[in-house]
């Protein structure tokens, strides 16, 4: 037995065990983590068969920004959301059943009717100049168009991606965080300048909800949270302010 | 394929295996010697001492630390996700160890009696192996911080995984160039083009960017958003403790030692010396050179920690902007231009032809740079605008014998 056998045996039950393991765990996350096991294992295999290149770039991209990716947005829809199995468009599971189903179908009796038409030239004479190298030519130099247009298809699907789903700025200029910083000192609102005046708590009455009284006796909205306000917890203002405040006049005879 | 790649062909399992543990042990011990280190410098920075209690100099501080954290209760959060809460920081510190295996760390030595050189093994893709565990690594993070079932962890782990995969893609383009100067993804064959100029002379702009995005790779002040202390407590770590967290401790200094090493690699010559001083390098039977690689990994460190001391940290929307919009973009024409001086040079083009380039180019940047600042000066003056305002009034009381003027 070579170290390759030994390597197979061990790592190929493995991935399969990971690859069903994907399709039944509960929790996306999980499935996502086996996938990338699966990936990895996959990645390994490639190694052994002497294609580090393939093998290696099979981990940055697939394992490293694909999975990642999908992660990603694992996490932003939230910590604890198991798959829920309701149908959230009617007939969705039987289209995708039979979708799947018809592509395997296609993807065997193409890959059993498959003929390379010539024997395989065998791994020295591919990997000659080295295996980078080997690669290189494929890409570059024989398959060039191919590959140059699927990465045009790419970069043209990824910026229709983006135009799709950047939602439009307001067109109106939005002054900058200075302007508005000076603004706030210049105009109407330098009254708030300080901070907004705070709520009557401790004024009269020990509740938030109460408003603060100004110096002239009139009780100020800006010192109740608007939060309370949309909520409709807050009383009529008016009836805390203070219409019997003596006249300094008075007050001087 | 280079004298030392075919060095290590031959060498031994048992060898091989020495190695690995050796490259094991000294990760660890590097860890100490630069947790203690950092403390230190960062406190001669701060006209302070530093640890100073537990051996000679405090240099044993990182062991007690270590102890101390190791006893401390384990705890795992009731909302956790069991399983990969423990996964996490095993993933986290195993693929953080990995990238030392391609390191060339010494010239040609003796090692138990075989010729051979300080490196566990050579990959033709040396270089992307490396970067692969790195992508690898960075599940630990999200994972850690998804796991453990709370807010800040959480969005810390979101950030930390943002922003390493962003500067893993500015990190990586900085390689290129450096790929096209040696031929080869191999980091021997690299240390091995640098024979006559290192590639920090050769190749600036691409080590400025690999520094910064190095830092940006590793969480490191000021780049360390996710573990905010004001906003996010200790980001994607916040729930962990004891052993658990020493592992997460010890991936991110043996994170800062390998991208240390990776630089030192790629552009200041790996373990060569220093030009003038090349006799050194047959000095204790070749091992000399491992001093000199492990001198310019301090080196990096020191930078490291120079930086923890004197920035602050940055907003994260502006971090993400300059790596996005500066970093990626700058690195793509500075490759384009090596691409283009090379072909150049490699097909006989005339010293004319050359010139003509260069001069182009520069003209560009400046035609660029001019651009740029006029367009940052109207902004500026936008940003001066403040729109007409009428004059507050405020309810003021009557003030204590004022008489109203009858007109």
């Amino acid at each position: 037995m070579t170290g390759e056998t030994v390597m197979f045996w061990v790592l190929a039950p493995l991935t399969v065990f990971a690859a069903v393991g994907m399709l039944l765990v509960k929790k996306a996350v999980h499935s996502a983590i086996l996938l990338a096991f699966v990936m990895i294992a996959l990645a390994i295999f490639y190694i052994a068969q002497d294609a580090p290149f393939l093998g290696i770039v099979q981990i940055v991209v697939y394992t490293g920004a694909v999975m990642m990716l999908f992660l990603f947005i694992l996490m932003l829809v939230g910590v604890d959301s198991s798959d829920s199995l309701v149908e959230t468009i009617k007939g969705l599971r039987g289209v995708a059943i039979t979708t799947s189903l018809a592509f395997a179908a296609a993807l065997t009796s193409l890959i059993a009717r498959a003929e390379f038409g010539q024997e395989p030239l065998g791994l020295v004479s591919a990997n000659a100049n080295g295996n980078v190298e080997g690669i290189a030519n494929l890409i570059f130099r024989q398959y060039v168009w191919a590959f140059e247009v699927i990465s045009a298809l790419l970069i043209t699907a990824a910026l229709g991606a983006m135009v799709l789903a950047h939602s439009p700025k307001s067109s109106e200029a939005r002054l900058s965080q200075r302007a508005r910083s000076v603004a706030r000192f210049r105009g109407a609102s330098i009254g708030t300048a300080a901070g907004l005046p705070g709520s009557g708590v401790f004024a009269r009455h020990n509740a938030v909800d109460v408003p603060a009284l100004l110096p002239d006796g009139k009780p100020s909205d800006l010192s109740i949270s608007s939060v309370l306000a949309e909520r409709g917890d807050v009383q009529e203002t008016k009836r805390y302010a203070l219409d019997g405040l003596p006249k300094l006049d008075e007050e001087d005879k | 394929m280079t004298e030392y790649a075919s060095l290590l062909l031959d060498d031994p399992i048992w060898l091989v295996a020495v190695k690995a543990l050796l490259i094991f042990v000294l990760c660890v011990l590097l860890t100490l010697l630069a947790i203690w280190g950092e403390r230190r410098i960062v406190a001669r920075m701060q006209l302070r001492v530093g640890p100073n209690r537990v051996g000679p100099f405090g240099l044993v501080q990182g062991l007690a630390d270590g102890v101390k954290l190791a006893l401390k209760e384990d705890l795992i959060p009731k909302a956790a996700d069991k399983v990969i809460f423990i996964i996490a920081p095993i993933i986290s510190a195993s693929t953080c160890f990995l990238a030392f295996a391609v390191i060339p760390m010494t010239g040609k030595v003796l090692f138990f009696g075989e010729e051979t050189v300080f490196q566990l093994t050579d990959l033709s893709v040396g270089v992307l192996y490396i970067l692969a565990a790195a992508s690898v690594g960075v599940y630990g993070i999200v994972l850690a911080g998804w796991s453990s079932g709370s807010t800040y962890p959480l969005l810390g782990g979101l950030r930390s995984s943002a922003q390493v995969i962003s500067y893993e893609i500015a990190m990586g383009l900085s390689f290129v160039a450096v790929f096209m100067y040696a031929g080869s993804m191999s980091t021997s064959e690299i240390v091995d083009s640098q024979a006559q100029w290192w590639n920090v002379v050769v190749l600036f702009p691409s080590f400025v960017i690999y520094v910064i995005s190095m830092i940006g790779e590793t969480n490191r002040a000021p780049f360390d958003l996710a573990e905010a202390e004001g906003e996010l407590v200790g980001g994607f770590h916040t729930e962990y403790s004891s052993l658990k967290f020493a592992l997460f401790f010890l991936a991110e200094y043996v994170n800062i030692m390998a991208v240390s090493a990776l630089a030192t690699t790629l552009f200041l010559g790996g373990p060569a010396a220093p030009p003038g001083l090349s006799f050194t390098e047959s000095w204790l039977g070749g091992w000399f050179t491992f001093i000199w690689f492990i001198l310019k990994v301090a080196l990096f460190f020191f930078l490291f920690v120079w930086l923890r001391g004197t920035l602050p940290r940055l907003r994260y929307d502006q971090f993400m902007k300059f790596g996005w919009k500066v970093l990626i973009p700058v690195n793509i024409a500075w490759i384009l231009i090596v691409a283009t001086l090379r072909l150049m040079t490699q097909e006989g083009a005339s010293q004319f032809m050359l010139a003509g380039f260069i001069i182009t180019v520069v003209v560009l940047v400046m035609l660029a740079t001019t651009i740029y600042e006029s367009s940052k000066a109207k902004a500026e003056a936008a940003a001066r605008f403040v729109p007409e305002m009428p004059e507050p009034s405020f309810p003021v009381p009557e003030l204590p014998k004022q008489k109203r003027v009858e007109l």
